[in-house]
This record gives C-alpha cells, structure tokens and sequence, in this order.
C-alpha cells in the first residue's frame, strides 16, 4: 500500500459515505449539503489524478454554482418548514436490487477488460495540463466546436429556465 | 342505251318507288300514286323498248341479250348474276309490264282518290263511307300510300324474276314476292280474316318454297352452276339425266325437276298446296288480280317452263307434272261451280287455268303452255279488275240504302248490272269469253285449242277428257257468273243503286280487253289461214328447245272438242242460270263443291291441329315451362340455400364473430391489461426499462461471448 | 500507484448510488440530485480514462468532462427550473403526484 493508494481510499470512502447520506436522508436541506460535500470529494478525485483545472472548476461551478442552485429550489419548493411524508417509496428495496445488478454488471465487463488493471503514466516534466486544455478547446483541429456548441446550450438552458420558472402573477 | 343496260334498270323504278313512298311521301296520297304510276310506266316503257328491240333480233334464242357480273367469289370462280332476254323471258316481260301498269292506274280508282275521308275509318280496316250532305259517299283508302309501296315492292320482285339469267336471283325475285302477297292479302290487318289469309299464304307457299330451295341446293352440287346458260347446255343436260339420285328411282335431273316443281305446286297454287289462293280474296282486288292473274301464280308457272330442259328430261317427273296439273285443273273447276262469291269464282278459276299450264307442260306442250300463260294473264286479270269495279259499284249501292249487312261480293245480291254499268258488262263479257274459250274472237280459244290439240296429238288422252272436262265447267261458272251479276233484273235494293265506276278503273279494263281480244291471233296455227300467216308465236317461242318441235297438223278432233265444250258451257250457263234468283234455287249448290272438297278441314286435322298440340302444349308447356324452367327454379332456391348457408355457418360465426368481434376482444383485453403500466410516473418507467436493460443485455452478452 | 480499476470502481458504486437515489426517492428535487451523482460519476470515469491513457497530450478526457460540466449545469437549472413551475401549478413535488401522462 503506497501512501497514494491510502490516500485513494480515504477520498474514496467519504466520497461514496456522502452520496450515501445524499440520497438517504430525509431532510433535503441535508441532502443538499451532503450534496456538497460528496462533490468535494470527487474535486479531490481529480487533483489526485492530476487534473489540476478540472478539480478547481468543480469546486468552483459544481459546488458554488449548482449545489447553491439545488438550495434555493429546495426552499422554494416546501410547503412548509417541516419535510412531511415517507422520503423513499414503498418498494425501495427494487430500487436498492437495481442499483446492484448495476454496480455487479458495470464491474463485471469492466474486469473483463484487458486495460482494466493498468497502471498510470508518469507525467512528463513540465506538463502543463492547463494550457494544453486552453489549446484544445480552442484550437480549430481540437474541441473548439463542441465548445461553442456547448456555449450556445447553455444560452438556450438559461433562455429555456427562465421562461419555464417564469412566475407570470 | 344499250339493251343489256335497260334491262338492268327494268326492276329500279318499283323498288326506288316503294323506299321513296315508305319514307318520305308517306303523308302524301298524290303524290305517293304519282311516284308508284310513273314508276310502273317508266319500267313498261323499257320493257316495250327491250321487247321490240328483242322481237327484231334473228335467232334471239341462240344469242339473247344477257349480261351478267361476278358477284359471290367461291373459291376460285364466281357466282355470277346478271340478266337474259330470251324469248320466253320477252314475252312474259310484255304482258307482265302490261298488266303491272294498268293495275296500278287502277288503284287509285280502287281506292278511291280524291273522296273525303271516312267517318270511322281506321287504318287497318276498310273504308266504310263518309257523310257529305247528308248523302254517304265513298271514302278514301286510309292507308292509301301503303298499298302503292307494296304494290311496287311487288312489281320489282316479279321484274326480278323475269330478267334474272340464274335461278338463284329468281328465287330472290320468288320469295320477294311471297312476302308482298303476305303484306298485301293482309292489308287490311284489321281484320282478323285477312290476317289468317296472309299467313296461310305465305305458310302454304312456303311449304313449297322449301323444296325448291333443296333442288336448287341440289342442281348446284351437281352442276356446280346456277346459272341459265350455264345448266342448260347439252352436256350438263345429258350428266343430269344419266346420273341416279338415289330417291325414288330419279335420276338427278328428274329429282331437281320434282323439287322444283313442288316449289311451283306451292306459288301457282296446284293441288295440294291450293288451300291458300280462294282465302287470298281477302286482300284488296287489285292485290288479287296482281297475284293471281298477272305476276305471283304466273311466276310459278313460269320457273317450270323455264326449267323446263331439266324437268323433262324424267318421265317419272313429267307424269306427276301433267298428273297433278290435269287434276288441279279439273277439280279446282267443280269446286268453282258452287261458289257465290264473284271474287271466289275467279280464284278457283285461275287455280284451274293454271292445271291446265303445268298439265300442258307435262304432256310436254311447251309452246302451247307458254301461250296459255300469256293469254290467261291478260283476260284473269281484266276479270279480276272488273269483278273489282262490280263490287265497288255494289258497295256504292250499299252506302246508298245504308244496310251494311248485304254482302256486295255475293253473286246473288247482284244482277241487272248490265244496264248499270256498261263498260265493266261488255269488258267483263270478253274475259269472260276469253276464259271460256270463245272461238275465233278471243284468245283464250287459241291457247287453250293448242293445248287440247297437244295433248291429244301426242296421245295423252286421259289428259285430253280431263282438260276438255274442266274446259266445259269453266264454260259453265263463267257463264253463270256472267249471268247472276250482269243479265235480269236486280235483285237487291243495292244493286239497282250501283253505277259505273270512274275513269281509272274502266280504262285499265278496255286496255286489258284488247289484248284478250287480240294477243291470241299472234299464235294462230298456220293452218288456219292455209299456212298464208306464220304462227309467229310459236317460232318465237318454240326456238328455246334444243329439238324444234314441229307445228301441229290439223287434226278435228280437237278443235271440234273445244268447239263444244265452249259454246256447249256457255249455253248451258245462261239457260240454267238465267231463271235463278237465290241460291235455294241453284240446283248445284252441293255441300262437298261448296265447301271445297273439305281439303281444308282435312289439314287441318292432320297439320294444323298436331302442330298446334306440339308447339303449345309439348314445347311450350311441357319443355319451356316444365323442363327448362324447373332447372332454373331449381337454381334459384338452391343459390338461395347455399347463400344463406354460407352466411349463417360459415359468415356469421367465423368471419364475424371469431375474427371480427375476436380480434376486437383480443385486442381490447391486451389494451385493458397493459394500460397500467402507463402510470405516468417516471420512476416506475426507468425501473422497467433498466429491468429491460439487464435481460436483454443479458441474453445479448452470453449469446454473443458464448 | 493506484490502477485505473480503483478509479473505475469508485466511479462505478458513485453512479449506482446515484442510480439508487433516481429510483427511490420520492421528492422531485432529491431525483435531481441523484442524477448530479450519476454524471459526477461519469466525469471521474472520463478523466480516469485520459490520466491512464498513452497520449497524454490530447486533451480529450478533459475536455469532454468540462462539457460534461456544462450539459450538467444546464440540465439542472432547466429541471430545477420544470419543477418550480410544476410545484406552482400542482402544489406539489412528489414525483408521483406528477402523473398527468398516466393514462
């Protein structure tokens, strides 16, 4: 056990603890918050994978942005100050048994994959991840489409959001 | 104008006349008769013409003005039609021409142009009189334009048959005549006794046209030909009497001869086929004289003169020729003796005359039939004309006194009617003389002297007393005849009111009158002017045989036979009939002569009643309506059956209700059990669709890696 | 040395749970946030995928998990957005309340 791997672990385990609490507690201001922390969690994922501008940009539009987001509709979605009523259906354990047989099956084909127990590359020194992303969602023979793209969705999401939560009183 | 091309156009102008009067002058009487009269001249005028120009002609016999075209293609040859002026075919073209002409000038006296239309006249009926004043006249015929039509169709058929040079445009001419005598005997349709008459015509010479019809198929197989020229040469004669038939005995010569002659029994009315002519009175007069004097029985007669190189060529044949013509002749003549009837006296007397033709031809007296046949034409159809006129001044009477139950045909109520109406009495007289065999002044003695004298010369002498026989009854019913209409006093109120008739009816009467008189001098044997005069008739006529037959020496016995039978009739008819007022008083009204030997109650239990019995009750009763109908009164319920079988077993329950209602069902109950799985909530869908997701990646996975 | 199979099991039982939060929960909003943990989940497994590929060079792990950012930035407003108005109209978010499609 290097001290990576204990370190993989320990992310690992509060990461997965945090989603748990996500998607089992009752109070949803809790979920929201626990929310928040599983994404903390992934962020330090990527740093340790050495995706410095990816880790940043998820605390930075994960967390301060759509967790916030995910705030304000629990408040403006309550009846009243009290969570009332069962949280989970009546047969959630159908829900649990699905959730399995997708872990078991996603495990399953991926060990049977030649690459699965690869080890990591070294990084070449003076890798510059940062502007080497600069370049290729921008260079026109890189992702500059999908990036303008992916702008103009976001025109439409805000455009479309808008219109839907309209209040028209 | 070349011969050859009048003679074409001889039979146009009736024909043109019939189209052009039944379509468009329909509604016009005047000008309807002007077209059928002027037709009528236009073909006596071509037929004077080809006749003189045909007298001139030397040996016209040996080249006779013929023409003719190819008409059917058979194979590699022709059926050629076309025409022929021979001598026989010229002088029948005279008198027939001669007679057409005045009997159509004297329809439109007949008919009565120029009078009002009657009171109730229908057409279909005839005309009953019209009230002008307070007087009733005569009316006008109502379907006055008609009888020109037919009576031109008329002519063109017997034209037809005189011209034609092939038997097969002669029988067209024939058959074209057997339907105008049905469309003219029932002229006035109206009546139910004219409409029996026309179909016993046309029945009864229909029977005989059949068997002509077989020997002329018959002549064609053999000869291979129809036409004169064609079958009348030396060798096709000799090949016809040499070769057997196989019927009877006959060779085939005498098989087509009989054949044709039975045609000939049919259309001249000989016996048996005789029934149909006395019922034919019912047409209009000039109908009668047209048919039975001057063109219909006169082209029987004349088809087996001109047959006459076929027929005799059998013995066989020739003896039931002269056979049924001698008895025709004189069995015809008793039954004349008992009629009261004026039209019918003449019928029964033409049916004699016409015996003694064919009994003429069958003793083989070709020339002396030829010459009866011309004669007979003349004088049957001036007495025809003039019984006509008689009946019309009759009826005049019977307008008069207004009693319309007195029948202005009947014999008895006439007499006194010389004074009365002069130009028929004396026009009548010389037919009547002429029928009887007046000697030396009418031709009626010449024709009938050479026939007696024939047959006695060659030795047929049952033909001789028979024929001398029906010479002295036919004396004797002319006389009588004569005698009830003509001399004493009137007997009815109807006959003291008769009065001559007009114009056109008496002129045609003088004009026939002469040639009565005169035509018999042109075949006067040469003996009697002590050889100075040439029996040019006989020459003329007598060139048509291949052996010239000799003139007859002078012989007594036969001219005195005629001599008295002649005058020995006459007398006798006026000295018993002179004193005769009703027919209580006639001492020969016999039931059997009367009623016509009862031939025709004979067939009709042996003919009419069986086909009768077979047509209405065993084909239209038991086989139309029994047999036929009941297989398809049989198809319709089984159709029925099998229909409604198929609806109620088969439609009913498996098309609709299995299939139909089913699939309906099924398909409702598959609806009502999976509706719901739609339950609007997407969780339960994403549980579905995962579950989904994992079976059939599942299969996917091990059946693809196994 | 941590092998990509940690990464991809980490990703793995992060989107079942995820899956489990989708399919169980009944407020409308805590669907919402398991899917933000499924497509979290998905990003660690791009960016796993580009750390342990050959080429490191080419940047299209990374890439496609900043898309990934966007699509989800824009999805969860556009559905927060859905069930704001839905809770205004119906008064409600309890996701099966919301069955106007049922049949």
């Amino acid at each position: 056990m290097t001290a990576q791997q204990i370190i993989f672990l320990i992310v690992a385990l509060y990461t997965l603890g945090s989603a748990l609490m996500v998607v089992t507690t009752r109070n949803l201001i809790h979920a929201a918050l626990w929310l928040v922390s599983t994404l903390f969690g992934v962020a330090v994922t990527y740093a340790l994978m050495n995706a410095n501008f990816i880790a940043v940009v998820q605390v930075v539009v994960y967390i301060g942005a759509i967790a916030i987001l995910f705030i304000f509709a629990v408040m403006l979605t309550r009846k009243d100050m009290r969570d009332s009523g069962p949280q989970m259906h009546k047969n959630w354990w159908l829900g649990a048994l699905m959730a399995v047989f997708v872990f078991a099956g996603l495990a399953f084909m991926l060990s049977g994959w030649s690459g699965f127990s690869k080890a990591a590359a070294d990084l070449p020194s003076g890798f510059d991840s940062v502007s080497l992303l600069g370049e290729a969602l921008v260079s026109p023979q890189a992702y500059v489409l999908p990036f303008e793209v992916a702008s103009v969705l976001l025109l439409a999401a805000l455009v479309g959001a808008v219109y839907v939560a309209f209040n028209k009183k | 104008m070349s011969t050859e091309l009048i003679i074409w156009l001889l039979p146009l102008p009736p024909v043109l006349a019939f189209f052009l009067i039944i379509l468009f002058t329909n509604k016009s009487k005047a000008l309807s008769h002007t077209i059928a009269v002027g037709a009528a001249f236009l073909s006596w005028l071509g037929a004077m013409v080809v006749f003189f120009r045909a007298v001139g002609v030397e040996h016209l016999a040996e080249h006779p003005f013929a023409s003719s075209i190819n008409w059917l293609p058979t194979g590699e040859t022709y059926l050629k039609i076309g025409v022929l002026i021979d001598p026989l075919s010229a002088i029948v073209l005279f008198f027939v021409a001669w007679c057409v002409l005045m009997i159509f000038v004297y329809s439109v006296g007949y008919h009565n142009f120029g009078q009002p239309a009657g009171d109730h006249d229908h057409a279909g009926l005839p005309p009953h009189g019209a009230t002008v004043h307070g007087h009733t006249v005569p009316s006008v015929e109502p379907m006055y334009s008609r009888f020109f039509a037919f009576i031109g169709l008329f002519a063109f058929g017997m034209l037809t048959l005189v011209v034609s040079d092939n038997v097969l445009t002669m029988f067209v001419g024939w058959e074209i005549m057997g339907l105008c005598s049905y469309l003219l005997i029932g002229f006035w349709y109206g009546k139910e006794s004219a409409r029996n008459a026309a179909i016993k015509a046309f029945m009864t010479t229909r029977v005989g046209d059949v068997f002509m019809l077989l020997g002329i198929a018959f002549l064609y197989s053999v000869t291979g030909s129809l036409s004169f020229h064609d079958i009348f040469r030396e060798e096709v004669l000799h090949t016809l009497a040499s070769v057997p038939s196989g019927v009877f005995g006959l060779s085939a010569a005498g098989l087509i001869g009989l054949l044709l002659f039975i045609g000939t029994v049919g259309k001249s009315a000989q016996f048996p086929l005789h029934v149909w002519l006395p019922d034919a009175m019912e047409g209009p007069t000039p109908v009668s004289a047209m048919i039975h004097a001057a063109t219909m029985v006169s082209a029987g007669v004349y088809a087996v003169i001109r047959m006459f190189p076929i027929i005799s060529l059998d013995e066989k044949t020739m003896t039931v020729v002269a056979f049924i013509g001698a008895f025709t002749a004189l069995f015809a003549a008793t039954i004349a003796v008992a009629q009261n009837d004026i039209k019918r006296v003449l019928a029964y007397s033409t049916i004699s005359q016409l015996g003694f033709m064919i009994a003429a031809l069958g003793i083989g007296a070709y020339v002396a039939a030829t010459f009866h046949l011309v004669t007979h034409a003349f004088f049957k159809a001036l007495l025809f004309l003039g019984s006509g006129s008689v009946i019309h001044g009759m009826e005049h009477g019977v307008l008069h006194t207004g009693n319309h139950k007195v029948d202005p045909q009947d014999m008895f109520n006439m007499g006194g009617l010389r004074s009365k109406m002069p130009r028929t009495f004396w026009t009548f007289l010389i037919g009547g003389f002429a029928l009887s065999g007046f000697p030396l002044v009418t031709a009626g003695f010449w024709s009938k002297d050479e026939i007696l004298a024939d047959a006695w010369a060659h030795g047929h002498t049952v033909v001789f007393f028979t024929l001398a026989i029906a010479a002295f009854l036919t004396a004797f019913y002319t006389m009588r005849q004569i005698t009830l209409t003509f001399f004493g006093e009137p007997r009815t109120k109807e006959a003291e009111h008769a009065h001559e008739t007009p114009w056109t009816m008496t002129t045609p009467l003088i004009v026939l009158a002469v040639f009565a008189v005169g035509f018999g001098w042109v075949g006067m044997p040469h003996w009697i002017t002590g050889g100075l005069v040439e029996n040019w008739f006989h020459h003329f006529i007598g060139s048509m045989l291949h052996e010239h037959s000799e003139e007859l020496a002078f012989n007594i016995v036969p001219l005195a036979t005629s001599l008295i039978v002649a005058l020995g009739g006459l007398a006798a008819g006026y000295f018993v009939y002179r004193n005769v007022d009703s027919p209580e008083q006639d001492k020969l009204q016999i039931p059997v002569l009367k009623n016509k030997w009862y031939v025709d109650e004979l067939y009709n239990v042996v003919f009419i009643k069986p086909a009768t019995w077979f047509s209405e009750v065993f084909v239209s009763k038991w086989m139309d309506k029994g047999f036929i109908d009941g297989v398809l009164h049989i198809f319709g319920p089984t159709t029925g059956g099998i229909g409604s079988a198929i609806r109620n077993y088969f439609d009913v329950p498996i098309i609709n209700q299995l299939l139909g209602d089913g699939s309906a069902e099924v398909t409702w109950w598959f609806g009502k059990n999976l509706r719901p799985i739609q339950t609007g909530r997407i969780q339960q869908y994403l549980i579905l669709s995962l579950i989904l997701l994992f079976v059939v990646g599942g299969l996917l996975y091990f059946l693809l890696m196994a | 040395m941590v092998p990509l199979s940690w990464y991809l099991t980490l990703a793995a039982a992060l989107f079942s749970i995820g899956l489990f939060g989708v399919l169980v929960r009944r407020n409308a909003v805590a669907i919402l946030l398991g899917v933000e943990l499924m497509l979290n989940a998905v990003n660690i497994n791009l960016v796993a995928f580009w750390r342990y590929s050959d080429a490191l060079t080419s940047m299209g792990g990374q890439v496609f998990a900043i898309i990934v950012f966007a699509v989800a930035a824009a999805e969860v407003s556009v559905g927060l957005a859905l069930v704001i108005s839905a809770y205004r109209r119906r008064n409600t978010v309890i996701a099966d309340e919301l069955d106007m499609l049922k049949w």
